[in-house]
């Protein structure tokens, strides 16, 4: 809203100060203009005009006046000590004045034609004298109570509607709720340029208040109907629905505590400022789980807020040391802080202001919300959809790791279910699951989805030791991954293999080596063989060489006549044949 | 406007504060009727005060002033607030405690 608001003068408005209301009106109430608040009783009405007057005063230095006409200027400011509203040091800076108009019926004849005037100038005297810039008239049809005709009434009200506009004061009226229709009078919202109406429900036992804005003059404004609280600090309006979605992400991974688990996904971890869920039936140590995302943050020396709704934190931290995860020490050192209540303490919203207020307490990297399926005992599903999608939403425009757990009933587990619905907030959605087999149970974790990074899409077998959580690596028998006994048998059955395997080869190899004696025994008798062949043969080529010899040397003597001795140059001869 | 007849304790039997808002036209309509009644029935008996709430604003808080005119009437008796003109003379006169004149003109059936 920079170039349009620049190009076209917007509706001036008054900033309220309330909790989320301004975001809900788009900057505040109409400024200078009257603005009704109708509802029945016990929804707040005063308070909120009350709160109204004293966030001007505080936090934008204008002054109010507040007439009332059921409540004195006591019982008043007795009724707000307890939001931290002193009225009367307010009265006293002469920022705020109080008049309560007293009007009873027993004391009042009518006896001719008459006017409001008197009121108008108290009112005007009021403002004047502090130069007031709101007021809130509290209930004005009180008015009807104590005078009897209906047209004056209704004619005077008309003008100090418009006279309150001429004086450029921003309003606030409260009136009543009527039947059928937004004010007992069915006057107020007329001659108002704001409506806005305050509604207390009862739905299972549990209240939840909501406002709406039925109408804005001039002005855009949120339409739905917004859940609130009436805290220790005043008015909380709730009107998360109207966040957007363009928070900013992170592309650093942080690890979940569970060496194994991070290894699963692609990146070795989530990403910071995801938000992720831990589905699993009863006891499938989605706690656990928990509780090593909360350590790990821990030390990392980040603060992380742990919301149990089924534990106490001595429980919890008593039950984690079993595993081997010691919270303690975080919790001394005020990483950890583990806030434990009943879910049906409060109504949603009151657990979402409560989140809210100890997030904005302890500012925390981390959030750990076990189980979200418990607040399913306080509102109905879309309250509680709606509710958590308030709740991721504020998480991830803040920047912080969420982590939620979520119980599913029935082994039969219905995974798109998730009874609130928030599979589809989640980034990383986790399975933690009974692997039932023959006489035992057993744990399986397998990642469902995870935005943004590549997983496994194997279901893990994991123990639960007391040194943590302990992913097993996985192991595929004859009909598939196997866990639990049947992973012991196979691990037994495959040590069997290849101890015979092995025996096998070894006895491979003996054979060889005898198969080799033999045979090299066999190769010395034929070299042996061999030898007294060849042996023999040159004796017996040495014997013909040398009949050969003196047969010729016969031949010679024989030739020559002489008797000669074998010459030296063919003594060489027989060696060359 | 001042006590005639002096019981030493006693101030006027009748104690009434008109409250008007300057001279619209109710307000002197009221101012009318109540000099008259006053001087028809309460002779001598009354301390009458004409406030103009315009004029002195504070008073009007105090005085629990909501509509104009007011009559308050003090005493005797219970506190009241007539509001109005007092056109309605019989009305008026039934509040104060005082028995219509039957010669009265301005008492209309």
């Amino acid at each position: 809203m920079t170039a349009a608001a620049s190009a076209l003068p917007q509706l001036p408005k008054a900033p309220t100060g309330i909790d989320g209301l301004d975001e809900i009106t788009n900057g505040g109430l109409p400024a200078g203009r009257p603005t009704l608040i109708c509802g029945s009783a016990g929804c707040g009405k005063t308070l909120m005009s009350v709160e109204f007057l004293v966030r001007g005063i505080q936090e934008f230095d204008e002054p109010g006046v507040l007439m009332a006409f059921e409540e004195t200027a006591d019982e008043l400011a007795a009724n707000v000590t307890s939001l931290g509203f002193d009225l009367k040091q307010l009265v006293a800076d002469k920022k705020l004045r109080l008049d309560h108009v007293h009007v009873d019926r027993s004391e009042i004849e009518e006896t001719g034609e008459y006017d409001l005037e008197g009121l108008f100038i108290r009112l005007g005297y009021a403002i004047d004298s502090i130069g007031a810039k709101r007021v809130v008239l509290d209930t004005i049809e009180s008015l009807f109570s104590g005078f009897t005709n209906q047209a004056i009434l209704r004619s005077e009200i008309r003008r100090l509607f418009r006279w309150l506009k001429d004086k450029g004061v921003t309003t606030i009226i409260t009136a009543e709720r009527g039947d059928g229709s937004l004010t007992r009078q069915g006057l107020e919202e007329y001659v108002s340029d704001c409506v806005i109406l305050l509604d207390n429900r009862v739905i299972n036992q549990i209240t939840t208040r909501r406002l709406r804005i039925v109408k804005y003059r001039g002005s855009t404004h949120g339409t739905n109907e917004y859940p609130y609280l009436i805290t220790e600090d005043g008015i909380s309006v709730l009107p998360v629905t109207s966040l957007k979605l363009e928070h900013e992400v992170s592309n650093e991974v942080v690890s979940t505590g569970v060496p194994g688990l991070d290894e699963m996904f692609a990146r070795r971890g989530l990403y910071r400022g995801s938000s992720t869920l831990i589905t699993g039936t009863a006891g499938t140590a989605k706690t656990t789980l928990a509780a090593a995302f909360a350590a790990e943050s821990c030390r990392r020396g980040e603060r992380c807020v742990y919301f149990a709704f089924e534990e106490s934190p001595q429980q919890l931290m008593r039950n984690m040391l079993s595993v081997g995860l010691d919270l303690h020490p975080y919790v001394a050192q005020g990483l950890l802080h583990i806030e434990s209540s009943r879910p049906t303490l409060n109504g949603l919203e009151q657990h979402l202001v409560t989140i809210h207020k100890l997030i904005g307490q302890y500012q925390p990297r981390t959030v750990i919300i076990d189980p979200i399926s418990n607040l399913v005992s306080v509102g109905s599903i879309t309250e509680v959809r709606g509710m958590l999608t308030r709740l991721i939403d504020y998480l991830k425009v803040q920047g912080i790791t969420a982590l939620f757990t979520a119980l599913v009933s029935g082994s039969h587990s219905n995974l798109e279910m998730t009874e609130e619905g928030v599979s589809s907030l989640v980034d990383t959605w986790l399975h933690v699951r009974d692997l039932e087999g023959v006489g035992e149970r057993n744990r399986g974790v397998s990642i469902l989805k995870a935005r943004g990074m590549a997983h496994s899409n194997q279901v893990r077998e994991f123990l639960v030791t007391d040194a943590g959580i302990r992913l097993l690596d996985v192991i595929i028998g004859p009909g598939g991954i196997v866990t639990g006994a049947s992973r012991h048998t196979q691990f037994l059955q495959e040590q069997a293999a290849s101890l015979a395997a092995q025996q096998e080869i070894e006895r491979r190899e003996r054979e060889l080596e005898r198969k080799r004696r033999v045979l090299e025994a066999t190769i010395a008798n034929l070299r042996t063989e061999f030898e007294s062949v060849e042996e023999e043969l040159r004796r017996t080529n040495l014997e013909e060489e040398r009949q050969h010899h003196e047969l010729l040397q016969a031949r010679q003597r024989i030739a020559a006549g002489s008797n000669a001795h074998p010459g030296a140059h063919s003594a060489a001869a027989p060696e060359n044949s | 406007m001042e006590p005639e007849q002096g019981l030493p304790e006693a101030g006027p039997e009748y104690v009434l504060h008109l409250y008007i808002t300057g001279a619209t036209p109710n307000s002197t309509q009221a101012v009318r009727n109540l000099k008259d009644i006053c001087e028809r029935y309460l002779s001598g008996r009354v301390e009458l005060q004409i406030i103009d709430i315009h004029q002195q604003p504070e008073l009007a808080r105090q005085e629990r002033i909501v509509a104009a005119p007011t009559l308050v009437k003090k005493q005797p008796g219970l506190l009241r607030f007539l509001v109005g003109d007092l056109s309605d003379r019989r009305r008026v006169l039934a509040l104060l405690g005082v028995a219509p004149d039957p010669h009265d003109p301005y008492i209309y059936d």
